[in-house]
């Protein structure tokens, strides 16, 4: 086991180079830099040579990202163009309020999606069912963006209930832990279940489908056939084993949740990696790009090992083959 | 039987939009471009959807809306299935350092939010409705690849694919005239499914403002002009994003009904 989680961690290497290399090419080779956004007319050709001299826009671009990587591998990010702070802080300042909402919805997800999944298969081609698989697949369909859009009109703009977008309410910041904690719920509500709604869909066809498999097999019918309750035969032995996919399937979301994180964040204007990402492209802040892009991919790439850990953990018909 | 029923439901929705988008001149009322009204009427009788922040006729724009949707999905999917299906073909028929690369290529591409690199790239380019197809084609053909992969990888050992090259076929006929048509049922589920999710790409970057840029409408760029109004004008933003659910929705219907028609596993 640990000889496989290392040797997947060595893999990641390459990976990572590939998505470095293919981001900062493709910012690089467009034309203009950032310097173009400088909208100063009257500006000092000297000054600007200066500027792009400070951010090492004047070297070949194979250059530049030597140098970038070098840096990288010593844990520097280099400076947010627009901030002039360091993009590591930048970013990790950022980063766990965009945790704090994906580690959320995914917890929120599984404790919907399964039991959802489990029932529709149970009850395969009834009402329940069929209204499940409707709704499932109404909700691959709505844009995550409009469907912010709609519980914003709905419980901000309309009713007043909570509020449209942020994190904290300043006004409120000397007040006591309890109060603050209860006001950051109310803010998450919205985007929580934006981007809840965006995953729950897709995991709980796959988690009928898995369910369907397992009920169809063998020893299931075995089981039955022995008597016992059918409360046992689904939750004992059906479900145990139409988890297992789930796993792979909840490590391949990830790129998608990250995506979602992106335009949600931006909606909402919730604080996180996700809407700094975006700022960022808006602003052609290479440096913070390059930064956003190489976290996002490691942290996929690690919830994709963590997801191909846990099924070898779960599933001991793996765990031997591989001995 | 069920599932037959909402693809054809999906199926009529699509022609219908599909023939809205055609005959788009004919049928809108006004002009999308036109000023007809005061600014952010409610429904009514003249402007059935209203009337969006300029006056204009919100019915009309979604009509010429449909036009551009539909077809950044249809061409955008178009470069992903061609690009995914020659890398998986020639990933799963020669195997070896061929696959190797191409498939390490793939895991880099799926390594992104793919969102945030479509994002990116249309920042450094013109935001416009050409660059929008073809980023989200250049983004999106990963899928296709590993699918069209896997069948080419149970093709190959088959014994017409034996047969072709004992005969002397070159490996691009046999990968194109034998192997390729024997592989077409998934790639035509993936194009319905891709299409989808091009036309939602597709409206969260004009959303954004980094698609299809005005004054041309789109039913993206339609919502990013409601943002402003929701507490005023709901309607603006209500309207372009129910059209783009029915339209993936009806997609999605007639993707499963083709995966079970098509699939004879199921």
């Amino acid at each position: 086991m640990r000889k496989f989680v290392f040797r997947r961690l060595l893999q990641l290497i390459p990976l990572l180079i590939g998505v470095s290399l293919i981001s900062f090419f493709v910012m690089h080779l467009a034309p203009g830099d950032p310097t173009s956004l400088f909208t100063d007319p009257n500006i000092d050709p000297m000054d600007l040579a200066r500027i792009r001299a400070n951010w090492g826009l004047d070297k070949p671009i194979i250059i530049q990202y030597f140098y970038w990587l070098g840096n990288v591998v010593r844990g520097d990010f280099g400076t947010s163009y627009m901030s002039g702070q360091p993009v590591l802080k930048e970013i990790l300042e950022r980063l766990p309020n965009t945790l704090l909402l994906m580690v959320a919805s995914y917890i929120l997800t599984l404790l919907i999606t399964i039991p959802l999944g489990v029932i529709s298969a149970v009850k395969k081609g009834k009402w329940f069912d069929n209204l499940v698989t409707v709704l499932s697949f109404a909700g691959m369909a709505t844009p995550s963006f409009w469907l912010g859009m709609m519980l914003m009109l709905l419980f901000s703009v309309k009713l007043g209930w909570l509020p449209a977008v942020g994190m904290y309410d300043p006004l409120i910041r000397d007040q006591g832990v309890g109060v603050r904690v209860l006001d950051l719920i109310r803010h998450m509500i919205l985007p929580l279940t934006t981007m809840t709604v965006l995953s729950l869909a897709g995991i709980t066809r796959y988690q009928r489908a898995a369910m369907l498999e397992v009920l169809n097999q063998d020893f299931i019918r075995t089981a039955r056939a022995k008597g016992l309750p059918e409360r046992v035969v689904i939750f004992k032995h059906a479900l145990r084993n139409a988890l297992i996919p789930i796993v792979t399937i909840l490590g391949l979301s990830l790129p998608g949740l990250f995506g979602g994180a992106f335009i949600i964040e931006t909606i909402f204007a919730w604080p996180g990696m996700g809407r700094l990402g975006v700022l960022a492209i808006f602003q052609r802040n290479y440096p913070l790009i390059m930064g956003i892009v190489v976290f996002s991919a490691v942290l996929i790439m690690l919830g994709n090992l963590l997801a191909d850990i846990c099924y070898a953990l779960v599933d001991p018909r793996i765990r031997y083959a591989k001995k | 039987m069920l599932r037959n029923k909402f693809a054809i439901f999906g199926l009529l929705v699509l022609g219908f939009f599909v023939l809205v988008a055609i005959f788009a001149p004919l049928i809108a009322p006004y002009d999308p471009g036109e000023i007809v009204e005061s600014e952010t009427l409610p429904p009514s009788f003249a402007h059935p959807f209203g009337t969006d922040d300029l006056g204009r006729d919100i019915l009309s724009r979604a009509i010429y809306g449909a036009r551009i949707s539909l077809t950044v999905g249809i061409v955008a999917v178009t470069i992903a299935i061609l690009i995914g299906t020659l890398f998986g073909a020639f990933a799963g028929y020669f195997g070896g350092w061929v696959d190797g690369i191409v498939m390490r290529f793939v895991d880099v591409m799926l390594s992104f939010p793919s969102i945030f690199l479509i994002l990116a790239i249309q920042a450094m380019l013109t935001p416009n409705i050409y660059n929008v197809m073809i980023v989200i084609g250049l983004t999106s053909w990963m899928g296709v690849a590993r699918l069209v992969r896997g069948e080419f990888l149970k093709i190959r050992e088959l014994q017409y694919v034996e047969a072709a090259k004992a005969i002397g076929c070159s490996n691009p006929r046999i990968i194109f005239r034998h192997m390729l048509p024997n592989a077409q049922a998934p790639i035509i589920v993936a194009a319905t499914l891709g299409m989808a999710g091009a036309i939602l790409t597709e409206s969260a970057l004009s959303f954004l403002g980094m698609g299809v840029q005005p004054p041309m409408p789109s039913w993206g760029n339609m919502l990013m002009d409601a943002q402003a109004y929701m507490r005023d004008a709901p309607w603006m933003a209500i309207i372009p994003g129910l059209l783009i659910l029915v339209t993936v929705l009806s997609l999605y219907f007639v993707g499963e009904g083709l995966r079970e028609a098509l699939d004879p596993r199921r």
